[in-house]
């Protein structure tokens, strides 16, 4: 007899769970489908996950896992029970990412040109030409429309009190968004009949909006321009999402190797000879973009293409530069330049964040280390990080040495218990913590899709939801207004 | 369309056909053994041949026997040719240009060689009955090309798509009668003699030919078997009627009109069709059929060669120079 899931046995612990108000009651928006679920007969729940990872593995979203018998593939793990987020609730994160996505662009904009913010002294100079992401060779670039940074995704968190805080900035080249759409594909597979019976905003209209973004930053003498995704190639970690991407937008797909500068313009070699490419999604760090500008070693770039982006003869997102705000270190400051820039208040918080190369702040971080996160300001996907509660002594003890060498090059954060959602385990479900990356494009104006990518922390007490780390995923379902109403 | 893209999907294609024909060729070849009691069909090395491949074959010191050649030629990793290696090389060149295939043609690539893989972990199965993994392989890529012919925009992809099919099956067809012929009637002389029913019957069923074949000519004999393999206008696995429709696919991508050639590929595939178009099967006997398709399959190399140099070698796509 397969085992009957419900949630009678859920334990909510002391967390803020995404499904259930802290009495174990589901929440409002939730009740539909938590009803749903409890309703399956035995079986039925593991079967529908069965068949999401099934589809996953025929739809070729794998990875390659070496040390094992030669080619095994496996699929990025899954959870078919989605994560929702009430309407009203969107509607302010939403409103918060716009106003955050403005000042940032503003300030990448600032940084390139008179560089207002730091003559002013509200983010120190040092800090912003000390990022990673900084490229002096940027400077007095201009950008279509004076927008920089074309596609974010930003990471939320929630702490105990359901509170969304921003945790970091990811506006080099945020990837995921595939999963999102794969995710939401599956998941209609998994729940027709509640899609069907409550109003969950589409997400599909993504690759629609990426298209329509590369065509408004097109150089403008181009009537019907030519659009291509950049990617390093095949053996890189989020191939999948870059062909997926193109597919979806319906624009060609190419490596450095089939570029080529010609006549002040970069041109793809195609079967008919050169054709003339416009705009550039381009997943390719700027390191790698132009051996004439940056790294003389690359491969994967374009020799010659920063020449034609200066001269307005190809546009390209983000814009090179962009990753300047894509650091732990300036992130600190973003609350104080919404202020600056747009004389408003911060519609979402920043995680508190102390700053190592302050000496206070180091002191205080030195002293705490067993409460806090600490991480490597130019460091992603989990890497560089220490879990201060979760570390032993010697592993603290390493780390605040690293600290001391380099105190720049390192933030701190309280550890924050973020919230969690149920998840399948082996035949019953148990909390696990999760985040929420949504993603924003910034072409003639801003547009969020709703929800975003939920990550979760597979391991029993994570806090550490990359996918690189052991982290999983679930589909985001933003409620239409008064979807709660009804159900 | 990008060269590096052309080269992927006119290889996956090629790679894809290939498997198909060799899952027919085991097919029938195990078919022989079931009309032959006593092993007395049992004759698995003029496949390897058919393939062209006796010298790596012979290099592995094996017996050629049922079991060591059906592991060679579905399963063997290190053999290029095999299915297994088909399907993981045409999934190589697939993953690269799924921006350009339908998704349902790409799922059916990975399942299929997903499908393949398993097969080979456990293929005691297959050696003992070959039958129901070759039809598998067979109706897998029908499908395959069922979703080209149907759900993609018949635009440049869909014609280097079809443009490496074409190519790989004329290739496949010419060989498989060279093989045949070859062990039936050694001598051209020999021709209209020594009729063996079974063994012709078995070639033209390896290419889905034998009730085509009989509506067309009725008995089994053949200089008639040559001609419609070879020479046939409607038959759609013949050389002559791939090979017209190849120069078709050529023509489409460059809109030179038929008639006329604007790059080596072109010529010489015009060359090759007008020569084979004004050939009667008695030429082809008379010149000899082995040295006819010997000469046939050089030629149609020269094709693909000057496919490469006119539309990918600017590109070639994973270590184009490679796939072959």
């Amino acid at each position: 007899m397969p085992p009957k899931m419900d949630f009678d046995s859920y334990d909510v612990g002391p967390f803020f769970d995404e499904m259930f108000t802290p009495d174990g009651k589901p929440r409002p928006g939730c009740r539909m489908l938590h009803d749903k679920i409890a309703s399956l007969p035995p079986g039925e729940i593991l079967a529908r996950q069965a068949a999401a990872e099934q589809a996953f593995y025929d739809m070729g979203i794998t990875f390659t896992v070496y040390g094992h018998e030669e080619g095994t593939e496996k699929i990025f793990p899954f959870d078919i029970i989605p994560r929702i987020i009430e309407a009203a609730e969107w509607d302010a994160l939403e409103r918060g990412l716009i106003q955050r996505i403005r000042a940032l662009n503003l300030f990448i904009d600032d940084v390139y040109h008179k560089g207002r913010i730091m003559a002013d002294g509200v983010v120190p100079r040092a800090v912003v030409e000390s990022s990673s992401g900084y490229f002096k060779e940027c400077q007095g670039l201009n950008p279509p429309h004076g927008v920089w940074c074309h596609i974010t995704g930003s990471d939320l968190i929630r702490d105990e009190a359901g509170r969304f805080m921003v945790l970091e900035d990811n506006l080099r080249c945020p990837s995921g968004v595939s999963y999102v759409l794969a995710n939401r594909r599956i998941l209609k597979r998994a729940f027709p009949q509640v899609f069907e019976a409550i109003d969950i905003r589409p997400v599909d209209d993504y690759a629609p909006l990426l298209l329509d973004m590369l065509h408004a930053i097109a150089p403008q003498a181009t009537n019907r321009p030519t659009a291509a995704l950049l990617t390093p190639g095949v053996y890189n970690s989020a191939y999948f999402e870059h062909t997926f991407l193109a597919q979806q937008a319906g624009i060609e797909l190419v490596e450095g190797r089939d570029l080529v500068v010609a006549d002040g313009y970069v041109h793809m070699r195609t079967t008919k000879g050169l054709k003339r490419v416009d705009v550039l999604y381009r997943r390719v760090g700027e390191d790698f973009l132009d051996p004439q500008v940056f790294r003389p070693d690359s491969l994967l770039g374009v020799p010659g293409i920063m020449e034609v982006y200066k001269a307005g003869r190809v546009a390209m997102a983000n814009a090179p530069g962009t990753g300047v705000a894509d650091d732990k270190v300036v992130y600190a400051y973003v609350p104080r330049m919404i202020r600056y820039y747009l004389g408003e208040e911060p519609l979402i918080d920043n995680v508190e964040t102390f700053l190592c190369w302050e000496d206070k702040a180091r002191k205080h971080v030195l002293a705490n280390l067993d409460t806090m996160v600490v991480k490597a300001a130019a460091e992603s996907g989990g890497y560089g990080m220490l879990v201060g509660p979760a570390a032993t002594p010697e592993e603290r003890e390493a780390f605040a040495a690293k600290i001391e060498a380099d105190p720049r090059n390192y933030i701190a954060q309280p550890t924050v218990s973020l919230s969690r959602a149920p998840v399948i385990v082996d035949d019953h479900f148990e909390g696990r913590h999760v985040d929420l990356r949504p993603y924003i494009l910034y072409g003639d104006d801003i547009r969020v899709i709703p929800g975003g990518l939920t990550r979760v922390a597979l391991r029993r007490g994570s806090l550490v939801v990359n996918s690189s780390q052991g982290g999983g995923s679930k589909d985001t379902w933003v409620l239409g207004p008064g979807a709660s109403a009804r159900s | 369309m990008l060269s590096r893209v052309a080269d992927a999907i006119y290889w996956m294609s090629r790679y894809l056909e290939r498997a198909e024909n060799i899952a027919r060729f085991l097919d029938v070849n195990w078919h022989l053994t079931l009309d032959t009691p006593g092993g007395r069909g049992e004759q698995w090395m003029p496949l390897v041949s058919a393939m062209g491949d006796y010298d790596l074959f012979a290099a592995r010191g094996l017996p050629g026997n049922r079991e060591t050649i059906i592991r060679f030629l579905a399963f063997d990793p290190e053999y290029p040719n095999s299915i297994a290696s088909c399907l993981a090389r045409a999934r190589d060149n697939a993953r690269t240009i799924r921006e350009i295939i339908p998704t349902e043609m790409w799922e059916q690539i990975n399942t299929f060689y997903h499908l393949v893989r398993e097969a080979a972990k456990g293929c005691d199965a297959v050696l003992n009955n070959p039958y129901h993994f070759c039809d598998e392989v067979k109706r897998r890529d029908l499908t395959i090309s069922g979703i080209a012919g149907d759900a993609m925009s018949h635009d440049e992809a869909w014609d280097f798509f079809r443009l490496g099919r074409l190519l790989e099956r004329a290739d496949k067809t010419s060989r498989i009668l060279d093989v045949k012929y070859f062990i039936l009637l050694p001598h051209p002389t020999d021709v209209g003699s020594n009729l063996d029913y079974v063994q012709w019957a078995a070639l033209l069923k390896a290419i889905s030919a034998l009730e085509a074949y009989r509506r067309r000519h009725g008995r089994i004999q053949p200089e008639r078997i040559v001609e419609f393999l070879l020479l046939d206008h409607d038959f759609p696995r013949s050389v002559l009627w791939s090979l017209i429709r190849a120069q078709q696919c050529l023509h489409a991508i460059t809109g030179t009109p038929m008639g006329y050639f604007a790059n080596p590929a072109e010529k010489r595939i015009g060359q090759l069709c007008g020569d084979l178009a004004y050939m009667s099967v008695e030429d082809v006997v008379a010149k000899g059929l082995h040295e006819f398709t010997d000469n046939l399959q050089t030629r149609m190399n020269r094709v693909d060669e000057a496919v490469f140099a006119t539309f990918f070698s600017t590109f070639p796509a994973i270590d184009g120079a490679s796939q072959q």
